[in-house]
């Protein structure tokens, strides 16, 4: 506050001290104009949210239909291309991330929630965690290229959604950590306590009632986690991710396609039809990531309310 | 109890036997949930291995001093100097912190001074689907709608693909979260500073601007470096928007190359795993995730070493 406090006498010194000595007009005119101010900030995001979506949607229509969603990508006639594979690629991916990535987040929030004891290592993995989370996802492509892809090739063979899932997963695993601990965290002790002395073990305590209790706030970050998983295009981009394949992945060893890789590939090429199916993949994309949210959303706040 | 355990057919006593089952079960939970836990510490330590041994391969055939220090980057023609990438990134970087410094703080103000509570409610999360739109929908935006317009309206002589529309829509990307570390700054400020400020007839924007903001000013700081660092990692608005042409030194008008994207534009490629230029990525990653770390870490050193404590 040391600091804070001498900002203001020095401004008051300088320049005539404008704002105490302003009329009381001056003052309040400056304060309305604040307000106004702040609260276009605050719609500025949600007015380019509006505008890209309103444009995506003007841009897609003309593609966007059933046969759209059951149709393989066509370079010949890319009018009755679809994106099939990519949305069917995208479940993969989408099902074996969460299957691999939630066990392995809720197990760590529990390890440092529950059995962690203030020593030097938990606090490096602490740190660790929270510096994870701003690592670049493009980062965790490489390192996904370097063990998934070339190391463990015998077991993920190679580039397949396997690996993919396997990339995503370990960059999504902080956030889902950090939300889970959050949720573990508002648990009063008592219920510990009254798990303990009906003679439960920790465990007991943790599987009857912790994890049940911390679902639903750790489920809205899960979602969230996923939701930006699947949206993610460059780490699976490095790591190997199909951007033309005539089949659809049918197992975890297969090749696969993705939504954002195959709007990516869409871009990239100059064909105005091009651009159109790529605005059609865009209203595909947003439209199960704005459900999701939306969920995770209502999730959290009738959880809130409850609580 | 004795009773019940002399009828089990094993013949021992149940409750003693049970309780050494569950103290084996026990530890067996204990020693997954320790090893989800160190799987993040392997996670670092797998990047740090796997940047640094191509790097290093890297480097016997490029010199360190050129890497770092010459402004040509033409991987083609042998020359690895990767200033003209960084540029390319610092500039789309810029930009993007040029929108989302004042709008995200201005939105973090709104949010927890301004913002009815029924309405703060809805609105956070609004923004938060801001920050999970997939980075390539901002991308094929800033190629397909804000490159145009700016052609047709004030910039004619704008490029196709250029750093401004790509660092504007970056900074779009990232007001959430510089407005969502800094409000949770600003909401923890106490009220009775607030109260203060306005029992010495200070207004509603003397108190936000010269009260709480200076005394959040810490968590503010570490928003605006969270938010540095990532645009600085952000990959497919760049690669999209921004083009692939390193340009040191270039307008922001024109077409420039940030390390993200060359990485992106090397894998699509046909490029031979035992080349350069293969090997280049992992150099620049490498580059990338050192900067990143930096900013990550003083980020976390800001907010613990100048927290205003109450």
């Amino acid at each position: 506050m040391a600091r804070g406090g001498t900002k203001v006498e020095q401004q008051e010194g300088g320049a005539g001290g404008p704002d105490f000595k302003a009329s009381m007009t001056t003052r309040y005119g400056l304060d309305r104009a604040f307000t106004v101010l702040v609260t276009v900030a605050a719609l500025v995001g949600i007015a380019v949210l509006a505008v890209l979506l309103v444009d995506v949607i003007r841009d897609g229509s003309g593609m966007l239909s059933l046969k759209f969603l059951t149709s393989f990508p066509s370079q010949i006639f890319p009018e009755n291309g679809g994106i099939y594979p990519a949305l069917i690629g995208s479940l993969w991916l989408l099902g074996l991330t969460a299957v691999i990535s939630v066990p392995l987040g809720l197990g760590a929030a529990v390890y440092l929630e529950e059995y962690a004891e203030d020593k030097r290592i938990n606090r490096i993995i602490e740190i660790n965690i929270s510096n994870l989370a701003g690592v670049p996802s493009v980062i965790y492509g490489l390192l996904g290229l370097g063990i998934f892809v070339q190391l463990l090739a015998p077991v993920t063979g190679g580039g397949s959604v396997l690996t993919g899932a396997l990339t995503l997963s370990l960059l999504i695993l902080p956030v889902i950590i950090v939300a889970t601990r959050e949720a573990l965290r508002a648990i009063p002790g008592s219920i510990r306590e009254g798990g303990y002395a009906l003679g439960a073990t920790r465990w007991e305590v943790i599987w009857s009632h912790l994890l049940p209790m911390a679902l639903p706030g750790a489920l809205t970050g899960i979602i969230l986690a996923l939701s930006r998983a699947i949206g993610e295009a460059a780490p699976i981009l490095v790591v190997g991710v199909s951007l033309y394949q005539t089949y659809a992945t049918t197992g975890p060893f297969d090749g696969y396609m993705a939504l954002p890789t195959q709007i990516y590939d869409w871009i990239s090429r100059p064909q105005q039809i091009f651009q159109d199916s790529a605005a059609a993949g865009i209203v595909v994309a947003m439209a199960v990531l704005l459900l999701a949210n939306s969920f995770a959303i209502w999730l959290r706040n009738r959880y809130q309310q409850r609580s | 109890m004795a009773i019940r355990a002399e009828g089990t057919r094993s013949g021992t006593d149940a409750w003693k036997r049970n309780s050494r089952t569950r103290e084996a079960k026990e530890r067996i939970i204990r020693v997954f949930l320790t090893a989800c836990a160190y799987l993040s510490i392997f996670t670092t330590f797998g990047i740090i291995v796997v940047l640094f041994e191509e790097t290093v391969r890297f480097f016997l055939v490029v010199s360190p001093v050129e890497f770092l220090t010459s402004t040509q980057w033409a991987p083609p023609q042998g020359d690895f100097g990767v200033l003209p990438l960084v540029y390319g990134t610092l500039v789309a970087t810029f930009i993007a912190i040029a929108v989302a410094l004042p709008i995200g703080l201005l939105t973090a103000i709104y949010l927890s001074e301004y913002a009815p509570q029924q309405l703060r409610r809805w609105l956070k999360p609004v923004l938060e689907i801001l920050a999970g739109v997939p980075t390539v929908v901002y991308g094929y935006f800033a190629l397909t709608f804000i490159t145009p317009f700016f052609r047709d309206s004030v910039l004619p002589g704008i490029g196709s693909f250029n750093a401004l529309a790509a660092g504007l829509i970056m900074g779009v990307m990232i007001i959430p979260t510089v407005a969502s570390v800094s409000e949770d700054a600003i909401y923890a400020v106490p009220r009775s500073l607030r109260e203060g400020a306005y029992a010495l007839g200070a207004t509603r924007r003397e108190t936000a601007t010269k009260v709480v903001l200076p005394a959040a000013l810490s968590g503010i700081v570490a928003a605006v470096i969270l938010g540095i660092s990532r645009a600085i990692g952000e990959t497919m608005i760049v690669t999209i928007a921004m083009g692939a042409q390193a340009n040191f030194g270039g307008s922001p008008l024109e077409s420039m190359q940030a390390m993200t994207a060359y990485i992106v534009q090397v894998v699509g490629g046909e490029t031979p795993r035992e080349s350069v230029t293969y090997k280049s990525i992992f150099a620049v990653g490498s580059a990338l995730f050192l900067m990143t770390l930096v900013l990550n870490l003083v980020s976390y050193w800001f907010v613990r070493r100048y927290r205003e404590t109450y």
